[in-house]
């Protein structure tokens, strides 16, 4: 197989318009096997767009784009077999238990045994207490999480992650952090969309920057960082940020441990008690 | 990939019909509006409705079961359209199995959740009196006529559920279709309406299939209006069919 060597995703001169917008204008960048890159980039910049494309859910309307080794136009089943995508939105359903949602998925991939599937990656994600409740009742990082262990199923190579922490709140993205870690950890290639920053230089490996449709850099986060004159040395009263005062009043207990513990045990980050 | 279609159009239609269980006041509110206006046809205005049959129940029930139909396929819009907007539809799409199942599955879900709705409404018309001599080969002549109605009529459930921007948008469309029973041979014979009026009950698809299905529960031999009515449903179906697929296409594209 000779798709070992080639980039997990490889993307070359990407062009998409909406009518008269043109939302990619010619977008080129290679996915290393196993690290995490991120695609940075404010509102409307065309991050979905790009995610959308790569996972066969719209057409191109020029450039080539490969996933897993397999072209996304003459082979989208083979792509299809290579990736999960998880969506802006939980992608869940809200009316089926969390455990249903899990062994629905788990079916659909023609997996021997949906139920152990369903019951591991519960464990592992710290859901197993709402397992059997409906997901309505679920809280907004207790779907994300949901939403990422459905994608998990079937341990695909690559995953598309379409800004998974916004509207979250910070323990919430924390928690998402932690998993997307553990996932380089094992060897998954991550694709991640975001437009916060600190959320590209926690986790990426490689950043892009996408802008007006065009990758305008792409490097890692101390190449990004000699872009810019070398720093200077200022004296600054060290203060709080508002996220210290937050995690201090709302306190730990006994859960979510920072996000630079890059700890590869998710169960600390339960959310069950 | 075509390999595993009935597999996971199956699992998919289990999902689907679990949202069905789940939410038993979909069943009941499709079944509920048509009860209500047999109880209050037969109670109320039958005694002023002379249709020269010996049963008014019996004369209506055609007519209450297209009612039924048109008003539980609006659930079937509306599934589809939580789907779209729940971000799942995108995520079956994405995922390496059969792409149609998932409407497929939608579909078969409309047939069931009917046929449902379906039994309850003529639970209720034989409770109020509704006798039939009808064999066998008759109720299945009946059965399967509402089923092509059911099929035909969902395949244009299927249109707003997947291009509705709202939820209203993707059951308002129902309400002609509940209404259009009103204006046939549904209720009172057509012959004591005015011209133009007759003219558009009289060729309107609800009065052959209503015609069809009173005579096969009646005994009559069947007319002409059993082909008409076949006609109208293929028709309906293909035309529906056809255009459900260009937008899917259009949308998963």
């Amino acid at each position: 197989m000779n798709t070992q060597q080639a980039p997990a995703i490889h993307v070359r001169d990407l062009k998409k318009s909406f009518k008269e917008v043109e939302v990619l204008r010619g977008v080129d960048f290679d996915v290393a096997r196993g690290s995490i890159f991120a695609l940075l980039g404010s509102n409307g910049a065309g991050k979905t767009t790009a995610i959308r494309i790569l996972s066969t859910l719209l057409k191109a309307d020029a450039g080539t784009v490969s996933v897993n080794g397999f072209d996304v136009v003459t082979q989208p089943a083979k792509v299809r077999e290579s990736f999960s995508l998880t969506g802006q939105f939980a992608a869940v359903d809200e009316i089926l238990s969390g455990r249903e949602n899990l062994v629905l998925i788990a079916q659909l991939r023609h997996l021997d045994n949906p139920g152990a599937v369903a019951d591991t990656l519960l464990e592992r994600f710290g859901l197993t207490g709402a397992a059997r409740r409906k997901v309505l009742t679920y809280s907004g990082g207790m779907r994300r999480r949901l939403d990422i262990a459905m994608s998990l199923i079937g341990n695909p190579p690559v995953i598309f992650l379409d800004e998974p922490t916004t509207g979250l709140d910070p323990e919430a993205r924390i928690e998402v952090w932690q998993t997307v870690k553990e996932l380089a950890g094992y060897g998954t290639t991550v694709l991640l969309t975001t437009q916060y920053l600190d959320e590209a230089e926690q986790l990426a490996d490689r950043i892009a920057i996408l802008h007006k449709g065009r990758i305008i850099v792409n490097g890692t986060l101390d190449e990004l960082k000699k872009l810019l004159p070398p720093a200077k040395v200022e004296y600054v009263e060290k203060q709080p940020t508002l996220e210290d005062v937050f995690f201090a009043l709302v306190g730990d207990d006994g859960k979510d441990g920072d996000a630079d513990k890059s700890s590869n045990d998710a169960s600390t980050t339960s959310n069950t008690k | 990939m075509t390999t595993h279609f009935f597999g996971d159009a199956a699992v998919l239609t289990g999902r689907s019909l679990k949202h069905v269980t789940r939410s038993i006041d979909t069943i009941i509110t499709t079944a509920i509006v048509p009860i209500a206006m047999m109880l209050l046809f037969v109670y109320v205005f039958g005694g002023a409705i002379n249709t020269g049959s010996d049963s008014y129940v019996g004369y209506l029930l055609p007519g209450i079961l297209l009612i039924t139909i048109a008003s539980g396929i609006s659930y079937t819009a509306f599934r589809l359209f939580t789907d779209m907007q729940a971000g799942i539809f995108e995520r079956f799409q994405s995922m390496p199995i059969a792409r149609s199942g998932v409407l497929w599955a939608h579909v078969l879900t409309s047939l069931i959740a009917n046929l449902i709705s379906l039994v309850i409404v003529v639970g209720v018309a034989l409770l109020m009196g509704f006798r039939t001599g009808a064999n066998v080969l008759d109720w299945l002549a009946v059965a399967g006529i509402l089923l092509l109605f059911t099929l035909a009529l969902t395949w244009i459930a299927v249109i707003p559920g997947l291009t509705a921007k709202t939820m209203g948008g993707a059951s308002a469309f129902s309400y002609p279709l509940i209404f259009l029973p009103m204006i046939s041979s549904a209720f009172v014979p057509t012959h004591t309406m005015p011209g133009p009026v007759r003219a558009f009950a009289e060729h309107q698809p609800v009065t052959s299939i209503v015609n069809a299905i009173r005579d096969l529960f009646t005994e009559q031999p069947v007319s002409s209006d059993i082909w008409t009515a076949l006609a109208w449903c293929v028709g309906i179906l293909m035309v529906a069919f056809a255009f459900s697929m260009v937008i899917y296409r259009r949308k998963i594209s």
